[in-house]
């Protein structure tokens, strides 16, 4: 079995995850896993390898390939008095899902005059990266982020992949999160929680005054990196890590912008009715007085993730492209 | 060989012959079908003529309603079929659960919602069973583990696993009924939903009322093999197929099945022949049935054969039959006086309960 992540000891994202769920389902005999080959093959992405021994095969469940009956199930399941956590392998699958997702998970609450909370946690992964092509490669959070009645977080830390789950399965309503799958091996020393992970807000991840870089999940390490290679330059740019989705937290973007007076965005979703999009509006709508400069929007190319490594790479947002989009912004 | 029909407890085959329809080559748990477990007495009688009058009426109201512009949105009636919820409901007790679709009335005054909580509801009252949310499609009694309601063909279906899950999970003696159409029966959600469900060995009852029509699509259009208790018996579950217009039949079905899966035998799946009198909804010119078909059907009313059946065996005289008729017009004129009366949800709380904590996002810039 693999190393237990716990505070102050080098992990990774991978071991982080499992640690949150071994600790769920350690706490609360209503909580167990479900999804396809979460049990016996470990996880798609070695997440759950392990907590099939430790567990059980009841509580460690492994599904068929039915999207839309196992997050279903979930979705009664917790009607009923369970915690589920149920992963999802990819966004692009739970496309197949996406009616229990919306009609139901999402809806019950407010069709029944309040009668029917889904105290529920979908975990998926999303994202580009890994040269898998077309159906295995979007980033759909923002089609997530759209709908009422759930709530859509986007770990992109190791402190939030080991933090955040508690807090999510602690929410009476459904919960659905979205794990980056070029996160998975990113590797560091997980500090001590100094608080509570608070899922009503963004993170600051690195103070600055003359520019916000405002993104979230698998982008966090890029923008950080393009904020590096501005220091460099003597730009000091904030890296704003959204965090949560929905309900998106527009006062910390709109505080950031007010101290700096541009914003580049970057979402490795597509450009057109992105989050991105969304996050611009909203600046547009707060902070129009502010700018001393447009938005910038760092997004995919509109085109489906292709396979080949040059082709994947210029499709998706780089640090380069960051860079060059604040250049713009700050010249 | 010819195609077998199903051995119901009467005998009789509810559906019509259907041309084109194909021959069965498995043997059909149908033909073995539950056997009878004996006759309910003069007074349940009378109860199951009770509960399927009122659901009649509350209906025929909802149709003067409707006309009168009382009530709105797409209203599915269930005039026809009351012997299916009320059958079946005589077999499950309070701590069970029902999941519903969007035919749902009678379903849900079946498990005993209130006239008054409904029809507030299709007035979209603050008083009504979905506190106005939901409507006709959306009704939702969570104190009577009725979890609706649900306007997505076979979109219950998962949601019912999930139920029978958690109670399998936790050892508590259950059962998930969940009913849907013959329309559901060709959705990837049934099938997802009887294959998860037969290999986890849920406590689920799959009650399919087939009423010949998805929305306007005839079964033979909709289905390659029309014989559904056979094809649910596929996936290795107890199937028959009963006469869905005989409220005894149906009753001592729902009984067997749901012995079988208190018994722990995983779900059972009832295939309901059935026929609604009325269109698909209040929208429906209904074009796509002939009128002769509709009047077969109303030959068979499962009120008129339990009324004829009750006053040749002696058990009802008109004397009777008025007194259950003023009784139910009474609670259906108080639950229109009531609905009408009621106050309406302040438009001022349009955002509560979209969460728990609701409104938060419009605090939010």
């Amino acid at each position: 079995m693999n190393a237990v992540a716990t505070e102050g000891t080098k992990t990774t994202y991978r071991e982080a995850m499992r640690e949150a769920l071994r600790e769920a389902l350690r706490s609360d005999d209503r909580v167990f896993l479900m999804g396809e080959d979460v049990g016996r093959y470990g996880g798609c992405f070695g997440v759950s390898l392990g907590l099939l021994e430790e567990f059980g095969p009841d509580r460690v469940r492994d599904t068929p390939l039915s999207e839309s009956a196992f997050v279903g199930a979930g979705i009664g399941a917790a009607l009923a008095g369970m915690r589920p956590v149920v992963e999802i392998m990819t966004v692009n699958f739970s496309l197949l899902a996406l009616d229990q997702l919306l009609n139901n998970a999402a809806t019950l609450l407010h069709m029944s005059g309040g009668q029917l909370p889904v105290p529920l946690v979908i975990r998926m992964t999303t994202g580009a990266g890994r040269q898998l092509a077309a159906q295995h490669s979007h980033s759909l959070e923002g089609f997530y982020a759209h709908i009422p009645g759930i709530r859509v977080l986007a770990p992109a830390t190791l402190e939030d992949a080991r933090h955040m789950l508690a807090p999510a399965l602690a929410d009476p309503d459904p919960v659905v999160v979205f794990e980056h799958g070029s996160l998975y091996n990113a590797s560091g020393e997980l500090l001590p929680p100094t608080a509570p992970v608070d899922l009503d807000h963004a993170a600051i991840r690195r103070p600055g005054t003359d520019i916000s870089l405002i993104t979230y999940g698998g982008s966090l390490p890029k923008a950080r990196a393009a904020a590096d290679e501005l220091a460099a330059e003597g730009i000091d740019a904030e890296v704003i890590d959204l965090r949560t989705l929905r309900p998106l937290d527009g006062a910390t973007v709109t505080a950031s912008v007010a101290r700096t007076h541009r914003a580049v965005i970057v979402d490795e979703a597509w450009r057109t009715g992105s989050l991105a999009a969304e996050v611009s509006a909203r600046i547009a709508e707060e902070s129009f007085y502010d700018l001393d400069a447009p938005v910038e929007r760092v997004c995919s190319a509109e085109v489906p993730i292709p396979y080949a490594r040059q082709l994947e790479e210029a499709a998706l947002p780089q640090t380069a492209d960051i860079v060059a989009a604040a250049h713009r912004a700050v010249d | 060989m010819s195609a077998a029909r199903p051995t119901t407890r009467t005998g009789k085959d509810s559906a019509p012959p259907k041309p084109g329809r194909k021959t069965a080559t498995a043997e059909r748990k149908a033909d073995t079908g539950p056997p009878p477990v004996g006759r309910p007495d003069v007074r349940r009688r009378t109860d199951l003529l009770t509960a399927m009058l009122r659901i009649r009426r509350f209906e025929e109201r909802c149709v003067e309603l409707y006309s009168a512009a009382k009530i709105r949105g797409f209203v599915h009636l269930y005039i026809g079929e009351e012997a299916v919820a009320v059958g079946v409901n005589e077999a499950l007790t309070p701590e069970d659960a029902v999941v519903s679709t969007y035919r749902e009335h009678g379903h849900a005054l079946a498990r005993g919602l209130t006239a008054e909580a409904v029809m507030a509801e299709m007035y979209g009252k603050a008083t009504g069973c979905s506190g106005g949310r939901g409507g006709s499609m959306h009704l939702f009694d969570a104190s009577r583990r009725f979890y609706g309601g649900s306007a997505i063909v076979a979109g219950g279906l998962p949601l019912a696993a999930g139920l029978a899950l958690a109670d399998r999970m936790r050892g508590m003696p259950r059962v998930t009924c969940c009913f849907f159409g013959d329309g559901a029966f060709a959705e990837g959600e049934f099938h997802e939903t009887a294959n998860l469900a037969a290999l986890w060995n849920l406590p689920l009852l799959l009650v399919c009322e087939n009423n010949l029509y998805a929305m306007g699509t005839a079964l033979t259009r909709e289905h390659a093999q029309t014989d559904l208790a056979m094809r649910a018996a596929s996936y290795g579950m107890p199937a028959w197929a009963v006469d869905g217009m005989d409220v005894d039949a149906v009753e001592q079905s729902a009984r067997r099945a749901v012995e079988g899966i208190r018994a722990g035998t995983g779900p059972h799946f009832l295939e309901l022949r059935t026929y609604r009198f009325r269109a698909h909804s209040m929208y429906d010119p209904d074009r796509y049935r002939k009128k002769a078909e509709i009047e077969e059907w109303k030959s068979r009313d499962p009120i008129d054969r339990l009324t004829h059946l009750m006053r040749d065996n002696g058990e009802l005289d008109d004397s009777e039959l008025t007194r259950i008729e003023q009784r139910i017009t009474d609670e259906i004129d108080r639950a229109v006086d009531a609905a009408e009366q009621a106050p309406e949800e302040p438009v001022e709380d349009l955002l509560r309960h979209v969460t728990s904590t609701s409104a938060e996002e419009v605090s939010r810039p």
